[in-house]
């Protein structure tokens, strides 16, 4: 009976908790909402995160995009030559990347590497007590330190997500045409008659922008959040990731079904 | 990390997004088509549109020429009225007909246009008045079982 009550009780504690902290995590939001004009005004800063979380991630993002696009047309060639439809390779490729695979499949590698490097060096920076420093000296953190870093994630995760499918796309092409032998014409013309514009690239743009709040919000609350000890900074880089990866997938699902029927 | 590299590999950075979302979008997307020229609007009247959705393109001889703007059903006269944009480079005279065809067998559907002969073309807001409807399976074989049903009388 005690272990029940044990678990009931360990239930409701997690859900108490982590209520709170989705309250802490919105009040952060508004606070960077409200402290953003110095990102802009004094450009720098932001310029700074964009470099560490986007160039730096460029390497892991070019080469996974390149061998997802080059297993979508192995796979896809194997599975569509049984119906005769070897020709639609592109379309395949090009539909997957642009509209799911890019923006989601960056997102995840964007929370793991850059997600945990902000998480980290953000609970770095609270253990070591530079951010209650900043505000003995009436510098705002989260003007200085946390804003910047959003405003980076905001703007990097579109370009990452676009370097995505172009290399994806890339690598499938490699796969299909010199490789396997798929018409060249084809597999452009094909692709370019059936991906739109308006409706499978701009909606993967939106879905980037909206994973790229989502991740950097959470990467930026949970250090910010983090107990000032090695052990708590830890902790937080991997709720983190578990957490980013989550709300990613669900909010795809979400948007995804908005953009299917509206 | 000083101040000059910095702004050099952000500079790449996205110099190197903006040119892969232009890639996507002419390469892979179809935004070098005819989206971006000038149209003018013609309707066209049908009994039955079959699949035809918006947004699906209008040939003549073959080549895409327009595409279809919106499909609304007129509730004096029962029909369907189908308005499409035709890109300005290609007229068509006033007597042009406008047929459903299937793109394929099981294809999407689209307008056809055949041009007439009349002198006059068609111009923004006319009105195609020979129309051909899609053709709906249920009918086509509700008209071959009763044509055998009369043959074998």
């Amino acid at each position: 009976m005690k272990t029940l009550l044990k678990f009931f009780e360990k239930i409701g504690c997690s859900f108490s908790s982590r209520t709170l902290r989705l309250g802490a995590a919105t009040r952060l939001f508004f606070l960077i909402l409200i402290y953003s004009a110095d990102s802009f005004k004094r450009i720098h800063l932001t310029i700074r995160e964009i470099y560490f979380t986007g160039v730096m991630s460029l390497v892991i993002i070019i080469v996974s995009a390149f061998f997802v696009g080059m297993v979508l047309g192995l796979q896809g060639y194997y599975t569509l030559q049984k119906y005769g439809s070897s020709e639609a390779i592109g379309v395949l490729v090009a539909l997957s990347l642009v509209r799911e695979l890019g923006p989601v499949v960056t997102a995840l590698l964007f929370a793991g590497r850059a997600g945990t490097a902000i998480t980290a060096e953000i609970g770095l920076m609270k253990a070591t007590e530079q951010l209650s420093a900043m505000e003995m000296m009436a510098v705002s953190p989260i003007a200085r330190i946390i804003a910047p870093r959003f405003w980076a994630g905001v703007i990097t995760m579109p370009i990452l997500a676009s370097i995505f499918s172009m290399v994806g796309v890339l690598g499938g092409y490699v796969v299909a045409v010199p490789i396997i032998g798929v018409d060249e014409g084809a597999f452009w013309s094909q692709m370019q008659a059936n991906v739109d514009f308006r409706f499978d690239i701009v909606n993967g743009l939106i879905k980037s922008v909206v994973f790229g709040i989502a991740c950097t919000i959470i990467a930026l609350f949970e250090g910010f959040d983090a107990p000032p000890t090695a052990e708590g900074v830890s902790r937080a880089t991997t709720r983190t990731v578990v957490t980013s990866s989550l709300v990613i997938l669900a909010l795809d699902f979400v948007l995804t079904s908005f953009m299917i029927s509206g | 990390m000083d101040k000059i590299k910095l702004d050099a590999w952000v500079g790449i950075f996205v110099a190197i997004g903006v040119i892969s979302l232009l890639g996507l979008a002419m390469k892979v997307g179809n935004l070098t088509s005819n989206d971006i020229r000038e149209t003018y609007m013609v309707t066209a009247n049908f009994e039955n549109i079959g699949g035809l959705k918006p947004r699906a393109p209008v040939k003549g001889a073959g080549v895409v020429v327009g595409r279809v703007n919106s499909i609304v059903f007129d509730t004096k006269a029962y029909h369907a009225i189908v308005s499409i944009d035709i890109d300005k480079r290609y007229v068509f005279p006033k007597d042009t007909f406008a047929n459903i065809y299937t793109a394929g067998l099981l294809g999407e559907q689209y307008i056809g246009l055949e041009a007439g002969g009349e002198e006059k073309n068609l111009e923004q807001g006319d009105r195609i008045t020979q129309t051909q409807d899609a053709v709906v399976l249920e009918k086509l074989i509700s008209q071959f079982l009763y044509s055998k049903a009369s043959e074998e009388e």
